[in-house]
């Protein structure tokens, strides 16, 4: 208990808890859609752009998001355009991209400044990266992201269950499903510092795995999964200041756990489904 | 004006054409029905009026304001992912999104819409269920309810009476009768009940798997040759009088089952693919 108090007398475990909670809300928001229309993969691969991209800002000597943000949203409607229109399968497309950025980074990283507690930070993440100008960037992206799911929900629903339904009845996909591209490079960059590119991915995915084991209606699962994705960002936060364990791995494990205890109750509560 | 009006109309999937050279027009409040055997492209016309499919060769011009926000669309198949989690609600109210400029949130009168909808379709007691928990029956009233939330001008729908009992079927039809009727809303439906679709269309439009066979009103339709090849000689005659029995008669006796027996050997093989399909999708499904 004490040394929880303590933890918040830290400014630096403050703004990460804060801005934390709010990247776990965009998550955990964007997750569910991305998880239903089958685009969990994109998510990952657009992390290693995004890693690609800290890599070269960083040997640039740049502000990280400041590079990172445009060149993880192109990204998304390359792989969403990719997805639409290719004749390469798009996951194929994914794996080409996302091994591609890797690479990219990787080299870049070790012909400037080489392997050292930057990258480290940069692929599995660290409370510590985070600087004032990140702060408030993140924030902002936070709060767009926020802002546009809130006025656009029900149309993300109808995009998101009957894309043809909605498309002949009005609706603009093409713009809700770029919309939706782009917030996911948004929660992508600013999560990817204190998670790491490398498990940004499984804050998206993960919540809203778990919520759709137990919910059975869009807004329930919605509501269910940002309260998991807070509250595993919360306690993952805590134990690796307690336990000095690296951020966005304490996060993912929080989230596993719910994960199994939520497929553990489906399994219980009904043992007949399917 | 019309309200569609389709000229040299072709539809090809990879260059190979699949609807030929339709010709005909909608004018308001009428009720077309387009008949053909299973293949001959009627689902794909459907998309292309939609303009989900843009056509190969011909025009499609929409008169009376007509945009694509006041249609209502039932699909012959919706694949809905089947673990997506979402209330008969939530998608019932769905189809109101179209309705007059951008609110982010549904209006009251959205709601009241999707409310007297579910009612119509006897599905209010369902409206917090699971969609994907419920039977086919059930599910395709939920997306039929929803394409009414959507429909302010034009309504489409892709044979709606798939996975219906005769009881429902009959009531949908009615409803639908009553929205063409009196709310004079244009209706098209795609429909493999022959009987139906003549008791209640004003226009029949009927797809070979080459060309255009008829289009005019359901009177003279079943004057036509097409109607008769389409049902079979044998059972015409007795199929013609049937159908201009007196209508309030007819419509007693549009039951599909009661229907059935009368129906020449074309429908029936039709039908009977259609069903195996059906069975074959659902039994893929479980
Ligand atoms: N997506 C598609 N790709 C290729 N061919 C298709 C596609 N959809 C339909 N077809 C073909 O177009 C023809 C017409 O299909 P459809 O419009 O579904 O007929 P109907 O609804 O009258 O049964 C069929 O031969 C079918 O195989
Ligand atoms: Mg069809």
């Amino acid at each position: 208990m004490q040394l929880i108090l303590e933890m918040f007398s830290y400014p630096f475990m403050v703004r990460a808890i804060l801005v934390g909670i709010l990247i776990a809300l965009c998550a955990a928001l964007l997750g569910v859609t991305l998880v239903l229309k089958r685009y969990s993969m994109i998510g990952d691969g657009l992390s290693h752009v995004g890693f690609g991209a800290l890599a070269i800002a960083s040997a640039l000597n740049l502000a990280p998001l400041r590079v990172a943000i445009p060149v993880v949203v192109l990204a998304a409607f390359g792989l969403l355009r990719l997805g639409e229109t290719s004749k390469i399968k798009g996951d194929a497309a994914i794996a080409l991209i996302s091994s591609g950025a890797l690479a990219i980074g990787v080299t870049v990283i070790s012909m400037t400044t080489g392997m050292n507690t930057d990258v480290y930070n940069y692929l599995f993440g660290s409370i510590l990266s985070m600087s004032r100008e990140d702060v408030i960037l993140t924030t902002a992206a936070a709060a767009v992201v926020l802002g546009l799911f809130a006025v656009f929900y029900h149309r993300i629903f109808a995009v998101t269950f009957d894309e043809t339904f909605a498309r002949a009845t009005g609706t603009r996909t093409g713009f809700y499903n770029s919309l939706i591209a782009v917030l996911t490079a948004l929660v992508i960059v600013i999560g990817m510092r204190m998670m790491g590119s490398l498990l940004i991915s499984s804050l998206i995915v993960f919540p809203a795995m778990s919520a759709m084991r137990l919910c059975r209606t869009y807004r329930s699962v919605i509501l269910h999964a940002a309260v998991i994705s807070v509250s595993c960002l919360v306690v993952g936060l805590t134990i690796s200041y307690l336990y000095a364990t690296p951020t966005g791995a304490s996060i993912v494990l929080c989230n596993l756990a719910v994960f199994l205890v939520y497929l553990i109750l489906e399994r219980i509560t009904r043992p007949s489904s399917r | 004006m019309s309200l569609i009006t389709c000229k040299g109309l072709s539809f090809a999937y990879d260059g190979v054409t699949v609807v030929h050279n339709l010709n005909f027009k909608v004018e308001p409040g009428d009720y077309l029905c387009i008949v053909g055997e299973n293949g001959a492209g009627k689902s794909t016309l459907v998309k292309g009026l939609l303009q989900l499919k843009s056509p190969s060769q011909g025009s499609i011009t929409y008169g009376e304001g007509l945009t694509a926000s006041q249609i209502g669309y039932l699909p012959q198949q919706t694949q809905v992912q089947r673990d997506f989690p979402a209330s008969v609600r939530e998608v019932v109210l769905s189809g109101c999104l179209g309705n007059g400029g951008f609110h982010p949130f549904y209006t009251k009168k959205d709601r009241e819409k999707a409310e007297k909808n579910m009612e119509a379709l006897e599905i209010t007691d369902l409206k917090d269920r699971c969609y994907r928990d419920l039977s086919g029956g059930q599910q395709q009233r939920v997306l039929l309810a929803r394409a009414l939330c959507a429909t302010q001008k034009l309504l489409l729908l892709d044979e709606p009476a798939s996975g219906l009992d005769p009881v429902v079927t009959k009531s949908l039809y009615e409803l639908v009768e009553r929205i063409n009727a009196r709310m004079g809303i244009t209706v098209i439906m795609v429909s493999h009940d022959m009987a139906a679709a003549l008791a209640y269309s004003s226009h029949v439009l009927h797809m070979g798997s080459d060309r255009q066979l008829f289009f005019g009103t359901s009177e003279n339709y079943r004057r036509s040759s097409a109607y008769h090849s389409f049902m079979g000689s044998k059972n015409a005659a007795r199929i013609w009088r049937h159908e201009n029995a007196p209508v309030r008669r007819r419509r007693e006796e549009r039951a599909p089952e009661a229907a059935a027996p009368e129906q020449g050997a074309a429908i029936r093989t039709a039908q009977e693919a259609y069903r195996k399909e059906q069975t074959d999708r659902d039994a893929a499904d479980t």
